[in-house]
């Protein structure tokens, strides 16, 4: 029985793990990209997907992460290989600083002329020999009007106010949260300083209260439904809420902001470079671009893909918003490894402790409750014991008599 | 010798899944992250999670007496049915089992969001909304409601398997009804009590969906911290290291209940 029940196991764990990528077939490749980032085929747009897998028959494996730190540490951990990921600009930098990422074969991809000069060679990869910008946006304040008055929004503080509290999301990322702190503090995004990282962490701590929650893709849902007023998200993510919710507003803090570029690169393990490359080429079509941002939101790094987008969201002073605004961005650079250890630890103690310090309190109460339960249970158990005890001797005496 | 082979390939099984496992984990929590040698840093790390190490407990603990206390009745009910209506009963106690767990956790935000259906009644009512969500009450009732079917299940095996002759005999030496309860029926169902109570007490200190789910940014378990040292900051060594801790503090909790039921039988021969 315990024979026939462990080849069932086997059997079940092998057809399940059939997605994973065992074998480098060359009809498939993997992507790994974030989540809700491509036009899928719903309300009538283009599923991207299929229509590459019909325009070169190549089939795709399609996975998704929440955040730069899960795809980094899903790479890291190992166990899966995949051919196309959907960075963003400094984990491409530190992707490359330790050489998982493959230099790609340009002649494969000759849509990349259609690029934007101003999205190449950027400092992430001076000289564009790893990565093919996929979309750029920025990161603002999502509120909805009907709760947050207009005299309390401008500045990144609303994340800060208290008439809000409970009502607030924040980023589940450490270089989110942290870009946030520091502009508000008056710090470089990109500061590396431990004691700018702490202070920026103290700033997080002050918040805590307040979050309802700390949240990736869940935003959608909470800020759509109302559950949550307030979150700091991705410009491109507010574009694709307010079509469900039009009480959803978005402003770019006066502090400012960060402006990000994601990138399509291919990891050093792939499995099939070429239908990875064919996948990156086939994404910066003009007109796949175009239809695609059109669903997603975010902003296009091809001006030629424009004129296949729906006219309302290629002006949207949002996604595309004008040059004066833009020199209030900044791009994050990659941090050299201990800042990135002190802000991953930092960050851990913000979203897991109390406090920065003390690692929290210990509620006393809890304490005393439970070593009174364990008292009291010890108690009885003696008594029980000797009760029994006696109980015993008491009948071995009648016995003998 | 026969039965000896066919537990080969559970054996096989329970090296590969189990013992080689429990390798890597004690493996990577006494080594560096960095250099992967000997180091017991993590361990003296640990203590700073000390609070919410007791919370978690806490919490824990609190969900699995309220299993027995809700739980109990229940069963008692259910062993007290005829058969075809016992079975039918317990089919209901199993059935919420059927659907992901994921799933009905989802389902209780949804009743208790401040925008869920619950308050949504409410305020049809024209009452001020209650904060349902977000706090330790409705991580324990997550708790509660998730692994209640794990308490009721071997408190109904134990129950429906007492001797009726022992009751009788009880019952015929005089004892009224809350007698023969009180020194018969529940003395002899303490196992299941103890079995239901490490079958929730386990699964509920570990957790970290619920937590996540129905907890505020503030309840944070001994398992969002594990699954944090995983996902979101690298640190595997250090996850390794409390979960190790966990694995033994668990330990010590059944080793704790398992001393209440080594109930040496009160037979006396000469």
């Amino acid at each position: 029985m315990k024979k026939i029940f462990c080849i069932l196991l086997c059997s079940a764990m092998i057809l399940t793990s059939a997605p994973l990528p065992a074998e480098a077939d060359n009809g498939y490749i993997n992507v790994y990209n974030w989540g809700q980032y491509i036009s899928d085929g719903t309300d009538d747009y283009i599923d991207i997907n299929a229509a590459f897998t019909k325009a070169t028959g190549i089939k795709v494996n399609y996975m998704t992460f929440d955040s730069n730190e899960s795809l980094y540490t899903k790479l890291k951990t190992g166990g899966s290989t995949y051919d196309v990921l959907f960075p963003s600009d400094y984990m491409i930098a530190k992707l490359i600083e330790e050489n998982m990422l493959a230099e790609l074969d340009f002649s494969n991809i000759p849509n990349y002329r259609y690029i934007d000069e101003a999205y190449k060679n950027q400092a992430f990869d001076p000289e564009n020999l790893y990565s093919v910008p996929y979309t750029w946006g920025t990161v603002g304040v999502i509120y909805n009007d009907k709760y947050v008055d207009e005299e309390d929004i401008g500045s990144w503080d609303l994340l800060w106010n208290e008439k809000y509290s409970g009502k607030i999301l924040m980023f589940d990322n450490p270089r989110d949260a942290f870009a946030i702190a520091e502009s508000l503090l008056g710090f470089d995004i990109n500061t590396e300083y431990p004691a700018d990282l702490r202070a920026s962490a103290q700033k997080l701590l002050e918040q805590k209260p307040l979050v309802q929650a700390y949240v990736m893709d869940q935003i959608y849902d909470k800020m759509e439904r109302e559950e949550a007023w307030i979150a700091p998200y991705y410009a491109g993510d507010f574009m694709m809420m307010v079509e469900e919710n039009e009480h959803l507003q978005y402003y770019f803090p006066k502090e400012g902001f960060n402006l990000f570029i994601d990138a399509m690169v291919v990891p050093r393990n792939a499995q099939n470079k070429a239908g990875a490359e064919a996948y990156i080429n086939f994404l910066c079509d003009p007109a796949i671009s175009g239809e695609n941002m059109d669903y997603l939101g975010y902003s296009t790094p091809e001006t030629e893909a424009k004129q296949y987008m729906d006219e309302e969201t290629a002006n949207s002073p949002i996604a595309y918003p004008s040059q004066e605004v833009l020199a209030n961005g900044g791009s994050f650079l990659n941090l050299d490894v201990s800042a990135n250890q002190e802000m991953d630890a930092l960050w851990l103690q913000v979203k897991t402790m109390g406090s920065l310090d003390s690692y929290g309190h210990v509620n006393g109460f809890e304490i005393w409750a439970m070593a009174l339960l364990f008292v009291g249970l010890a108690v009885y158990l003696t008594a029980h014991r000797i009760r029994r005890r006696r109980r015993i001797a008491q009948r071995c005496a009648k016995w003998k008599t | 010798m026969r039965t000896k082979r066919l537990a080969v390939p559970y054996l096989i099984w329970m090296v590969i899944f189990t013992i080689i496992p429990l390798g890597i984990v004690l493996y990577f929590a006494f080594t560096d992250s960095v250099s992967h040698a000997f180091t017991l840093e993590n361990i003296i790390r640990i203590s700073n999670y000390m609070p919410v190490f007791i919370n978690s407990i806490w919490l824990a603990l609190i969900s699995s007496l309220l299993c027995i206390v809700i739980g109990y009745p229940v069963a008692y009910y259910i062993a007290g049915r005829s058969p075809a209506m016992q079975r039918f009963l317990y089919m209901l106690i199993m059935l919420p089992m059927c659907i992901s767990f994921l799933l009905r956790t989802m389902a209780w935000v949804s009743l208790l969001d401040d925008t869920g259906i619950i308050n949504g009644f409410i305020r049809t009512l024209g009452l001020k909304p209650l904060p349902l969500i977000r706090n330790n009450g409705a991580v324990i009732l997550g708790m509660v409601y998730n692994y209640l079917p794990y308490m009721i299940m071997p408190l109904y095996t134990v129950l429906i398997k007492m001797d009726r002759r022992l009751i009788e005999a009880a019952q015929d030496l005089g004892c009224d009804s809350v007698q023969v309860f009180q020194r018969v029926i529940f003395p002899l169902s303490i196992p299941g009590i103890l079995s239901g109570f490490t079958m929730v007490f386990v699964p509920a200190v570990s957790t970290f969906y619920i937590s996540q789910k129905l907890g505020s940014s503030g309840t944070t378990l001994i398992g969002d911290v594990i699954e944090s040292q995983f996902k979101a900051a690298y640190n595997p060594n250090l996850g390794a290291a409390l979960s190790l801790v966990l694995m033994i503090l668990v330990f010590i909790c059944i080793g704790i209940t398992n001393k209440f039921s080594d109930n040496d039988e009160e037979v006396v021969t000469i």
